[in-house]
């Protein structure tokens, strides 16, 4: 198995135990990377009255998320039932399932610390990325962006639009890196050993309950070198060997086991509590 | 009316019946038509697709009609290459067949990605990692190597070929034809092969994903194996269809019976290698990833019945039927076990697309069950409708059947 590491690599660690399932990293995410809300109706578009509507947001399998919150369950029954909640980005990873198989070399895993980046322009929309993924984490734009009338002013002009028919990608809000990296250079510092906490994603910063952690997995200094090596430390899908650089940790031994495959029991696969965010 | 066109000394029907049944062929063209250009208009997402499911029914359609055409390269191969002249009595309806499947498959690929204005980047921004590089370049130039071998039989019309000079380019043509056959074969192999790697190749994906040899996962060999096992007894059944429609023979049973021969000895060696290859899935990688057998099945929809159907039902009896002389022999039993093998490499094309991905790799997410919608299965009908349409012309212009006339004498 080839893992591509490089001097930085940029991760997070994710504590499971205390994110509460609010959402906002979701909400931080979307308005961050210019992610358009999901919308019935398309008024400049008469064709769309002869097929089908546009899914609204209530089809979570159609609405672009690139952080996604899980819900996991124990699946006892009260009173020993719990609940965990499980925030899914890009696992950005070391040996990528998506990257090899991109026909147009418009997805790859470089030098900017080890982020799977997504050139949308030259994206072809074969979804064979998609397919490969086992995250979910690939989302695919089926609908032209369409804003509400006013919200197209709030846009960040750091991040592109991304038109119908690619598919898209959390990138550890890349623009974030950008600018670090810039301001970086003008305080006279090196742009490639940022201190910890001068890039950070939208999705950590805006976590009131700090369970997201970011950092680069390589620096000593990083709070998230430690934590990503500490005891109750685990990465999804450990065994198929994809090595994710984003980390979870849980003291809760039943959410450790459905971080990785152990399921061969038959635990977890189709259990219905267990649903999208 | 049109009896000029018609090839030597055969019969065809009146240019009225000709008319209804290419009016009612147009129909369900014209009712796909309307789909794809939605699809093109409003983009996919108009289909039943979702961010679960980003392949669907239009690649499951894809890879089933590339295996089905298969008799084509590998009938090419048969013919030009090891010299089997017998086959000479269904060669042009072999390539015909894979110019449908190969064209039509195309067809349904510009509507299936979200861009097609971009289709071209595969050649100018190609990873030559990507399994599905290999695909583009090899579909669009084995397609091309089919229309070169199609042009010659086009040349042959009766009223055209008195032409000297097209007369003379379809026999050079014909002489250098084991030149294409031979890329074409070289080609498609290439292409049945990297379509079974597309799967085989994705690690994140339990349900597809097998060891390799060389650089290859055995999924490759499994479907070159599984094509060249169906193709040619397809066209088999196409010919068989063409004789119930026009109630014409158009091709000796003796051709047919070979075919089925060839069919039943690589459908034989696949099914070898596909037994090996579930048993050594089930009991060596699935359970180094924690995973079991059971935990790859759900519900009806991907429920085992189907791996079983696939292999016992729709391959190891077609496999023993075909390769029995007795049986081979016998008509009805030759397309019975012809459908049977169709049937079932268009199963296996189903669960390593839809399945695959159904199946859910996260320990604490949830199977999804995709279904198609009009949308899909219109535009799907439109390209099946072209084939009809397709054969139709050839059928009533073009000296299809060199057996025609002393069959039906």
């Amino acid at each position: 198995m080839q893992i591509k590491e490089f001097k930085i690599k940029w991760g997070m660690v994710i504590d499971i135990d205390k994110c509460t399932g609010c959402g906002a990293c979701m909400v931080g995410c979307q308005v961050e990377n210019n992610i358009a809300p999901m919308t019935k109706n398309d008024p400049y578009n008469y064709v769309q009255a002869l097929t089908k509507d546009r899914d609204e947001a209530s089809n979570k399998l159609k609405t672009l998320t690139w952080m996604n919150v899980y819900e996991l369950s124990n699946g006892q029954a009260f009173p020993d039932h719990e609940t965990a909640y499980l925030p899914r980005p890009c696992m950005q990873c070391g040996n990528p399932a998506c990257v090899p198989v991109c026909p147009v070399i418009a997805t790859d895993k470089n030098e900017e610390g080890g982020i799977v980046s997504q050139i949308y322009p030259r994206c072809i929309g074969c979804r064979y990325c998609m397919a490969a993924c086992p995250y979910h984490a690939r989302y695919f734009n089926w609908w032209d962006p369409l804003w509400p009338e006013g919200m197209d002013k709030g846009l960040s002009p750091s991040v592109s639009v991304r038109p119908r028919g690619v598919v898209e990608k959390c990138n550890f809000c890349h623009s974030r890196y950008l600018d670090a990296k810039n301001e970086a250079r003008q305080n006279d510092e090196d742009p490639m050993n940022l201190a910890d906490g001068a890039y950070n994603t939208a999705c950590a910063e805006i976590c009131p309950t700090k369970a997201i952690t970011f950092g680069d997995l390589n620096n000593p200094e990083h709070a998230v070198h430690d934590l990503a090596k500490g005891p109750n430390a685990f990465r999804l899908l450990e065994k198929l060997g994809l090595a994710p650089q984003v980390y979870y940790t849980s003291e809760r031994e039943w959410v450790r086991k459905q971080g990785d495959n152990y399921n061969a029991d038959g635990g977890g696969h189709g259990a219905p509590s267990n649903s999208h965010g | 009316m049109d009896s000029k066109l018609f090839p030597e000394g055969v019969q065809r029907c009146s240019f009225g019946q000709f008319l209804i049944w290419t009016a009612v062929i147009l129909g369900f063209f014209t009712w796909g038509l309307y789909a794809a250009v939605l699809v093109l208009y409003n983009g996919i997402g108009t289909t039943g697709l979702d961010n679960y499911f980003g392949f669907g029914a239009w690649i499951t359609f894809d890879l089933a009609v590339i295996a089905l055409g298969a008799g084509a390269f590998f009938t090419g191969l048969l013919k030009y290459i090891l010299k089997i002249k017998q086959l000479e009595k269904i060669i042009n309806l072999t390539v015909v067949v894979g110019f449908i499947c190969y064209s039509g498959a195309m067809l349904v690929l510009t509507l299936d990605i979200g861009q097609p204005g971009r289709a071209w980047f595969g050649y100018w921004h190609p990873n030559v990692h990507s399994m599905l590089t290999e695909v583009i370049f090899c579909i669009t130039c084995y397609c091309t190597v089919l229309i070169i071998e199609f042009v010659p039989l086009v040349l042959e019309q009766k009223q055209l070929n008195k032409i000297p000079f097209i007369h003379a380019l379809a026999h050079n043509m014909h002489v250098n034809m084991a030149l294409f056959a031979g890329l074409g074969a070289f080609l498609s192999t290439f292409h049945q092969g990297s379509l079974g790697g597309m799967y085989g190749v994705l690690i994140g994906r339990p349900y597809a994903f097998r060891e390799g040899f060389f650089i290859w996962p055995w999924t490759f060999f499994l479907f070159v194996l599984s094509a060249v096992g169906t193709g040619p007894v397809f066209t088999v059944l196409v010919a068989t269809f063409m004789e119930k429609l026009t109630g014409k023979k158009l091709v000796d049973y003796k051709t047919k019976a070979l075919m089925g021969k060839i069919a039943g000895t690589m459908l034989s060696v696949y099914m070898f290698f596909k037994i090996i290859d579930t048993w050594a899935w089930a009991t060596g990688y699935l359970p180094s990833v924690g995973l079991t057998f059971d935990d790859m099945f759900y519900g009806l929809v991907y429920g085992k019945w189907l791996l079983y159907t696939e292999i016992i039902i729709c391959g190891v009896i077609p496999a023993i039927m075909m390769i029995t002389p007795s049986i081979r022999n016998r008509p009805a039993m030759l397309y019975i076990a012809a459908i049977l093998a169709c049937i079932g490499v268009s199963i296996n094309r189903y669960v390593f697309t839809v399945q695959t991905i159904a199946q859910p790799a996260l320990p604490f997410d949830s199977w999804q069950v995709y279904a198609p919608n009009w949308v899909e299965y219109a535009s799907s009908i439109m390209i099946v409708a072209y084939g009809f349409l397709v054969l139709t012309l050839v059928y009533r212009y073009l000296p299809l059947f060199p057996q025609e006339r002393e069959l039906n004498n």
